[in-house]
């Protein structure tokens, strides 16, 4: 093989990679830029006049735009209260010894091996009995038992990365733990804490089962209210795309900015 | 991504009793008091080592925040959840009662066919979806590893995060519109090579198939970013030689590229294998299990049961079964993986 058929080969693949990830994406988005006839016409036609009626119809419908700041309360208060809550406990896995330590860190790690439904029925009981089924506190909550463990994982690995010159220099000057985690740690730990931020952020703005069964009408989360348009004889196909660009859109995007720590944090812990 | 991987999974929960070796109850106590009580035992045993130069409950005040609050969300629930299971408790039949059954569910568990078949329809979709993703995977990871051509690998390498940050529901809704029967684009492109008309939804064999195809499109990517991470390990001047030595690319993937493979196969053999026991949201949305039970994962089946059939406590059943089987997986994968981590 010359060396020009195995560029043309290499370019090749890489376009039909290319292809690949990105064709489902673009038929979504292109498939909410159809009219009603156009969706429906077989076989699928690829040329059409692009119309905005579906975002228009999508927007103007309190369910969706209800569903997304139902949304974004969730995932940002979930994502700032793991934030507050893991970033001690990364620090306390990553500089200091004690018993137990291992364990500690294998039940984090764990945490992200078990099926959501082994906690989405207890949850289910629980909240029902206390009141709590259909509010935003249920959903805030049950997230955290992913999101704590993302940002106990990152940031930990963050904070071994940060040199130990300028912690023994602070303790010299008289710096107790809090301060030496508050005025150091933190402010250095910057990256990792955004890149857990992020995925927390993501997993939680993704998420289906436990919003499914712990929501009924007040608190549906977005992809609730997205899949809760299936049903019916006629599906309404234009308004399901344009709501589903509307989730994945801006986290796609902001994923594509990110992605060089989103690679980081996704291969972690696959690579050592 | 997640790394739902991604959409993680999520309990807090018993792995730590299986971690510690405690009895289900005590991982509390364990933790937190191993916290506590470690420092001073240490001190005793070896006082000749320089002071810490923290208090012995220092650590304890760190961790304290985010263990308490995983042992109220994660352990507590999982402890209900248990306590359930030898319930009978049909929230369909509130007059019953919840009364004590002993082993009755998990008799019965044990012995429903349907639970043994939707295990062996999990195994059967992994077993399916997963070579797919590796051969793939390793595949882009070359490609995307070849130098040349730098901004197509960039631009390649960037939209391997696509699929990843897709919300899975959504995959499924694009998954519906993908395999529709009649205005699907999957039998269109089918149609350029003289196939095409499948009733992919509609049949048995078709269903499998199209969640199998989704599937394999969001994780290929994850397989590829770290088998590329895998591959950038190789030492520079060792694949450079390697490259002037044999102009095979064969060979320079056997000798010299596969060692840095193997420990991402292994992550990614176990990873999946979880993620796949608790596939939900991608296949709840495109197919509910069906045509009949052709899609009934493991994760679908449970839901049905507990919030279908409202029998919670055959249900609670199933689920701390499940638990087991992932408490087994995520132990091999600490033990594979993790050997070095106090370093």
């Amino acid at each position: 093989m010359t060396g020009r058929s195995a560029r043309v080969l290499h370019a090749l693949g890489l376009l039909v990679t290319l292809g690949f990830t990105l064709f489902p994406f673009y038929w979504m988005v292109s498939s909410s830029l159809k009219e009603q006839a156009a969706l429906l016409a077989s076989p699928p036609v690829w040329l059409f006049r692009p119309t905005l009626a579906h975002y228009a119809e999508i927007f103007a419908d309190q369910k969706v735009s209800g569903a997304i700041v139902n949304s974004l309360i969730v995932v940002c208060t979930t994502t700032v209260l793991a934030v507050c809550l893991g970033t001690p406990a990364a620090y306390a896995l990553a500089r200091f010894e004690f018993r137990g330590k291992r364990d500690l860190w294998f039940w984090f790690i764990s945490n992200r091996m078990i099926s959501p439904i082994v906690l989405a029925l207890p949850v289910y009981l629980l909240a029902l009995q206390v009141n709590l089924l259909d509010t935003h506190l249920v959903l805030i909550l049950i997230y955290l038992t992913f999101n704590l463990p993302i940002v106990i994982w990152i940031c930990t690995d963050q904070f071994r990365s940060i040199p130990r010159d300028l912690e023994q220099a602070a303790r010299l000057e008289g710096a107790d733990q809090f301060t030496i985690f508050r005025r150091i740690y933190l402010p250095l730990g910057v990256p990792g804490i955004a890149v857990s931020a992020i995925f927390s952020f993501i997993f939680s703005w993704n998420e289906l089962l436990y919003a499914l069964v712990l929501t009924r009408r007040q608190v549906q989360t977005a992809p609730v209210v997205a899949t809760s348009f299936m049903s019916g004889y006629e599906l309404p196909w234009g308004k399901i795309m344009a709501t589903g660009t509307v989730i994945v859109l801006p986290v796609t995007l902001f994923a594509l900015a990110v992605s060089r720590h989103m690679v980081r944090g996704l291969t972690m812990g696959a690579t050592k | 991504m997640t790394p739902h991987s991604a959409e993680t999974g999520a309990a807090a929960a018993a792995p730590a009793a299986a971690e510690t070796g405690t009895a289900a109850a005590a991982p509390a106590a364990a933790e937190t008091g191993a916290a506590a009580a470690a420092p001073a035992a240490r001190d005793a045993a070896a006082p000749q080592r320089l002071n810490p130069g923290y208090g012995r409950l220092t650590p304890l005040w760190f961790l304290l925040p985010a263990v308490g609050t995983l042992l109220v969300i994660g352990i507590y629930p999982t402890l209900f959840a248990l306590v359930t299971s030898f319930r009978r408790y049909n929230l369909a039949r509130p007059r019953d009662g919840f009364p004590f059954v002993g082993f009755e569910n998990y008799l019965g568990v044990l012995g429903d066919r349907t639970y043994w078949d939707s295990l062996l329809l999990t195994a059967k979709f992994f077993l399916t979806v997963m070579p797919v993703e590796l051969v793939l995977g390793i595949a882009i990871a070359l490609m995307l590893h070849q130098p040349g051509l730098p901004f197509l690998r960039a631009l390649a390498r960037v939209s391997l995060v696509v699929p990843l940050a897709t919300t899975f529901a959504v995959v499924g809704l694009i998954g519906r519109l993908i395999f529709n029967r009649d205005f699907g684009v999957a039998n269109q492109l089918l149609g350029l090579v003289g196939l095409g008309g499948f009733d992919w939804l509609g049949s048995s064999a078709g269903a499998f198939a199209a969640i199998a195809i989704m599937d394999i499109w969001q994780w290929t990517p994850f397989c590829a970013l770290i088998f590329l991470a895998g591959l950038s390990m190789v030492p520079v001047e060792i694949e450079e030689a390697a490259r002037l030595e044999t102009p095979s690319r064969l060979a320079l993937l056997r000798h010299v590229q596969l060692p840095y493979l193997l420990p991402g196969l292994t992550a990614v053999l176990i990873l999946r294998s979880a993620d796949i026991l608790k596939l939900f949201d991608m296949v709840f949305v495109m197919t509910r299990g069906g045509p009949g039970s052709a899609t009934d994962l493991i994760s679908i089946y449970i839901q049905r049961i507990g919030f279908r059939v409202f029998d919670m406590g055959t249900a609670s059943a199933q689920a701390i079964l499940l638990l087991i089987v992932t408490i087994a997986l995520s132990r091999l994968y600490i033990r594979l993986l993790y050997r070095e981590i106090d370093s």
